[in-house]
């Protein structure tokens, strides 16, 4: 599946000189406004001043362990992908804290609430690719879905406008239509804009996701977007479709994986992996964290912070005695069975979103998709002979 | 009056041994008591009988030099001690000392050798049931040699 | 139950030590009231807190405690690293912090003619001992119990007191097993499958309760199958890391499961493809 059937309600068309004019509403709105910029070498999510901090005229080339900026011969706002960094950072921060301690008499201590306590700022989320909607929707299912809903995340969900935009290229690690998750943003975005660049004219169409979003796009310079317009936004979104970079079947893989646990590829692939956890990192569905205790030098003050964590790292699974998972193969191959298999257990949908990450992160190159592939097409391979499964 | 050959069908070792090989291996056998205390066997001397629990309760010893004996396995009714009988001239590896009153048929193991080498029948038969009890309790013994309830590498 | 909501899942509350009485070399069990709320905290035989001492750590500690008798509060902690040490050397009138209760509960075997099969090895009998309360509370018509224990040595014994008058009772038949012990040691020695293979059963009618070390289980469970028990029949106790304990961190996944919440209790019959992985 690729694009999408047609935006619906009214689409509107936004030109390209008026872009500005977004950002203007938006800090009316009280909105800190956070996009892409380029910086370092590379495409981050940081605040924003105006169109000016856009990368325009800037794409980037990913492939396995490589990523690199580009110029392009246009002057497109979102004419790359995605980088390092996703709204995972913004919605579920690296570091936290959780509560603080202090050391009171007798043997006592009290406790006072920390961050849960706080209201996050209102934040526009400008760029939003497809893919990263979806990891949105599935840290959502990860810190919201049970019985003790992740307060201080649900806060930061709710004072955030997202502004989808569906991208005009796709990058080589890209795979979002094999994750059916992608290129054309469907559902869980307040504003979707699609980038059209057709000779002297540069435009967006815009179209409303959420009342706050119809509110909003009410105060923009916008107009009716006329038929050909429309198809014209489609058609960037077929073309995108169609530049995939890799692709991964998903057919069947929960299984597939779950019943390859002792596959030698497992073994191939902890021969290159350095446990490094970048993959982690940049995952926008990667929610692990880990909760450390930290006191001050009198020992009178305690705090209980939140910070990211890897299932890469040694101790993650750490029980007294060991690790449960010591060697580097058992690590890898938890990441990736969670991330393909596990997940679909968990929440009811794989845990990739195909952004390719990664595959461009990766410092050795790993490539999920290749991975699932060689398993895929080696399915068995490595189980015991003769009928050794039955048990006890 | 019970004869050694109808106790004999009490311990699993024997089940399904036919009534002929029960008699031929009862042949051997002759019961002993035990009280609390005592041993059955010691460890060093030779190993030349062989034990099959009817009821109380039997310690496996190992003296260990500069303090009190280990148990390292207690027997039970229906299980039995022994196989070093197999091989003529070997000591016993440990000692069985009675924990309760015990009651057990002691066979002599000249005597089943003996039997073993006239009827190749029931000596497999015997031989391959005693590698079973062998295997599991080299099983256990290796469970135990894990120290599970230990502290662990981390300690 | 006393928990708060949401927001209070991540932030202890505070519980005085009334007891700390020492079981073995480096096992205790405290008892503790709470500061913050009058309530005797109400729980479920197989849940567990996360158990703070200030400035030292949280850790996940099953609750071993009469759930018919909430008041007070008991556990019983091995000191193995900083936090259980902490927590171990914690004396009456020191304060510790307690989150939960988290996790699933031991199946209710109050049904009448089910018999309960209770398998402890070490420090399992800890979990294991609400379940044991409970079954031992429940009425005449409730079917047979036994608890099998194992441990490294006899002065490893968890509950040595207790387990006397369990002995003594008629209700429930006790059976210990150590890996070693020396002379005045009446009882067995060997491993807890041996005691699995001599104790009477009927695999029809049995529900057996597990919990001990990872290992243990692995051959606890094959020796019950052997048995003729019916997978659906065993539940076992797991253990892995725990950092939030509300099946948010994701340290305690094992396979698709969050120990924390999915388990700790899991019926075998869930995690019986995980237990024939290594390192999952």
């Amino acid at each position: 599946m690729s694009a999408s059937p047609s935006p619906a309600g009214d689409a509107k068309v936004l030109d390209r000189a008026d872009f500005e004019s977004l950002f203007g509403v938006l800090t009316e709105e009280g909105y800190e406004v956070i996009g892409p910029t380029a910086r370092d070498g590379a495409i981050v999510y940081e605040a924003l001043g105006g169109v000016e901090d856009l990368p325009a005229g800037w794409t980037d080339e990913q492939d396995g362990g490589s990523y690199r900026l580009r110029r392009r011969e246009d002057e497109a706002l979102f004419g790359h992908n995605v980088g390092p960094n996703s709204w995972k950072g913004q919605l579920h921060p690296p570091d936290q804290l959780l509560w603080r301690a202090k050391r009171a008499a007798d043997g006592d201590f009290e406790v006072e609430a920390g961050v849960a306590a706080e209201q996050p700022p209102r934040r526009a989320f400008l760029g939003v690719r497809s893919c990263d909607l979806h990891a949105i929707s599935h840290l959502d299912d990860a810190l919201l879905g049970f019985d003790h809903p992740d307060t201080a995340y649900a806060a930061r969900r709710a004072n955030v406008f997202v502004i989808a935009v569906n991208c005009g290229q796709a990058a080589g690690t890209c795979f979002c239509v094999s994750m059916q998750t992608g290129p054309r943003a469907s559902a869980g975005f307040d504003l979707a804009l699609t980038e059209v660049l057709d000779g002297d004219r540069h435009w967006f169409l815009v179209e409303g996701g959420s009342e706050a979003g119809e509110r909003l796009a009410a105060s923009l310079p916008l107009r009716e977007a006329r038929p050909e317009e429309v198809e014209a936004a489609l058609a960037v979104s077929e073309r995108t479709a169609g530049q995939m970079g890799r692709e991964l079947d998903t057919a069947g893989i929960k299984e597939l994986l779950y019943r390859n646990a002792e596959h030698p590829r497992w073994d191939e692939v902890s021969e290159r992996c350095l446990t490094c956890g970048n993959c982690t990192m940049v995952c926008p569905t990667c929610f692990c964290t880990t909760d450390e205790d930290v006191t001050d030098l009198a020992g009178e003050t305690a705090e209980r912070r939140q910070r990211w964590d890897s299932c890469f790292t040694l101790d993650f699974s750490y029980v007294h005695g060991g690790s449960v998972r010591h060697s580097p193969k058992s690590r890898y191959r938890q990441w990736m069975t969670h991330k393909l298999a596990s997940w679909i257990d968990q929440f009811g949908s794989s845990g990739c979103v195909g952004c390719g990450r990664c595959i461009a992160w990766c410092p050795v190159a790993i490539d999920i998709t290749e991975e699932a592939a060689v398993i895929r097409a080696t399915d068995g391979a490595g189980a015991p002979a003769a009928g050794g499964e039955e048990e006890a | 009056m019970k004869t050694i050959a109808d106790l004999l069908p009490e311990i699993p070792l024997f089940e399904g041994l036919a009534a002929e090989q029960l008699e031929l291996l009862a042949g051997c056998g002759r019961n002993v008591v035990a009280e609390p205390g005592e041993y059955l066997f010691r460890e060093g001397t030779t190993a030349d009988t062989f034990f099959a629990l009817r009821h109380g309760a039997v310690g496996i010893e190992i003296s260990v030099p500069g303090r009190e004996p280990l148990v390292v396995q207690t027997l039970h009714p229906g299980e039995v001690a022994g196989w070093s009988w197999i091989f003529p001239a070997q000591p016993w590896s440990f000692s069985g000392r009675a924990i309760e009153r015990t009651r057990a048929v002691s066979f002599d193991g000249a005597c089943l050798r003996g039997k073993c080498e006239e009827d190749h029948e029931l000596g497999y038969e015997l031989m391959r049931r005693v590698a079973i009890v062998m295997a599991e309790r080299l099983r256990f013994t290796r469970m135990q040699l894990l120290d599970i309830y230990g502290r662990g590498e981390a300690a | 139950m006393a928990a708060g909501g949401p927001a209070e899942a991540i932030v202890p509350r505070r519980f005085r030590v009334l007891a700390n009485r020492r079981e073995n070399e480096d096992t205790f069990t405290l008892e503790l009231e709470g500061l913050d709320s009058p309530d005797p905290f109400e729980f479920e035989p197989g849940q567990f807190n996360m158990l703070y001492a200030f400035g030292a750590g949280e850790v996940p500690i099953s609750i071993s405690g009469d759930p018919a008798a909430p008041a007070p509060l008991v556990h019983t902690v091995r000191a193995v690293g900083a936090a259980t040490r902490a927590i171990c050397a914690a004396g009456p009138g020191d304060v510790l912090g307690v989150r939960g209760p988290y996790g699933s509960a031991w199946p209710d075997a109050a049904e009448d003619g089910v018999d309960a099969l209770v398998v402890a090895g070490g420090l399992g009998l800890a979990p294991l001992r609400p379940a044991l309360y409970s079954l031992l509370a429940r009425s005449a018509g409730g079917g047979r119990l036994t608890l099998l224990y194992g441990g490294r040595s006899p002065e490893q014994l968890l509950f040595d007191a207790e387990l006397e008058r369990w002995r003594a009772r008629e209700d429930i038949d006790v059976r210990v097993t150590v890996d070693t012990a020396g002379s005045g040691w009446m009882g067995a020695v060997g491993v807890v499958p041996a005691l699995i293979e001599k104790v009477e059963i009927d695999p029809a009618r049995t529900v057996a309760l597990v919990c001990g070390p990872e290992v243990m289980l692995g051959f606890t469970i094959a020796a019950l199958v052997e048995r003729g028990l019916p997978p659906g029949a065993i539940h076992v106790s797991m253990e892995r890391n725990m950092k939030c304990a509300v099946g948010r961190c994701g340290h305690c996944q094992f396979g698709p499961e969050f120990v924390c919440r999915d388990g700790a209790v899991f019926p075998y019959e869930r995690v019986r493809r995980l237990f024939g992985l290594r390192e999952v």
